[in-house]
């Protein structure tokens, strides 16, 4: 059987755990025609680069299936049919990618970004503080 | 990113002769994949658009495959077709 892999989008009215049952109705719709899910992520509500009809963010989805063809397009059908899914794509791999994938490693990375924050204390002394150790010449100037 | 090498004494060629690698090619070099917005985000103008290969320097089998990257994650909003 074929590997695919699979990303739809889905409406951002729904919250995380319908669309997780979304996802479930679609594996579900692979396993019955003799696919199997191999890999799933839920990379979460994420803004999206433009508006698809009129969403500014969507719960992203993917799916690593083996499945045969016919199954594939019983879940392609579904997802054209689901007013739920805004936008999906299903690709045709060679072999499977093991390990999560770059969206979740880009997500587990950012939580100790923190610890950058305070790298901006070397920054220059402000200019301005520099005038104030000698007033007497600003006293001349406001004379003159 | 390849860097610039702005300390050549020889300021009559301005425009930098040496002939730069693809970033695809060679050992490590990363993968392409529509999901790596960051890596794709390299090679795409301010404006949105992908940057011919003559000047990232990329060969042209990689160039197609990188294409067609973009053109996916676009699909996928999770890169914008253009940048106004």
């Amino acid at each position: 059987m074929a590997y695919y892999e699979c990303v739809f989008i889905a409406r951002q009215e729904l919250s995380s755990t319908q669309a997780e049952q979304l996802a479930d109705e679609m594996a579900e719709i692979i396993s019955n025609n003799g696919g199997e899910v191999r890999n799933r992520e839920y990379w979460g509500l994420k803004n999206l680069a433009y508006r698809i009809k009129k969403n500014r963010k969507g719960h992203y989805t993917m799916f690593h299936l083996e499945a045969p063809s016919d199954a594939v397009r019983e879940m392609e059908r579904n997802m054209g049919l689901n007013e739920d899914i805004l936008r999906h794509l299903t690709i045709r791999l060679d072999e499977l990618p093991e390990g999560p994938s770059i969206m979740m490693q880009a997500k587990s990375d950012r939580g100790d970004r923190g610890r950058r924050g305070d790298r901006d204390r070397d920054r220059p002394p402000r200019s301005d503080r520099d005038e104030t150790p000698n007033p007497e010449n600003r006293l001349e100037t406001a004379s003159a | 990113m390849s860097t610039l090498s702005i300390s050549r004494p020889a300021v009559r060629r301005p425009f930098m002769r040496r002939r730069k690698s693809c970033p695809f090619s060679g050992k490590n070099a990363p993968k392409i994949d529509y999901k790596d917005v960051k890596l794709l985000q390299r090679f795409v103008s301010e404006r949105g658009k992908i940057v011919p290969s003559r000047i990232t320097a990329v060969s042209a089998k990689k160039q197609r495959d990188l294409s067609k990257a973009i053109k996916r994650a676009r699909f996928l909003a999770l890169m914008p077709y253009l940048l106004s």
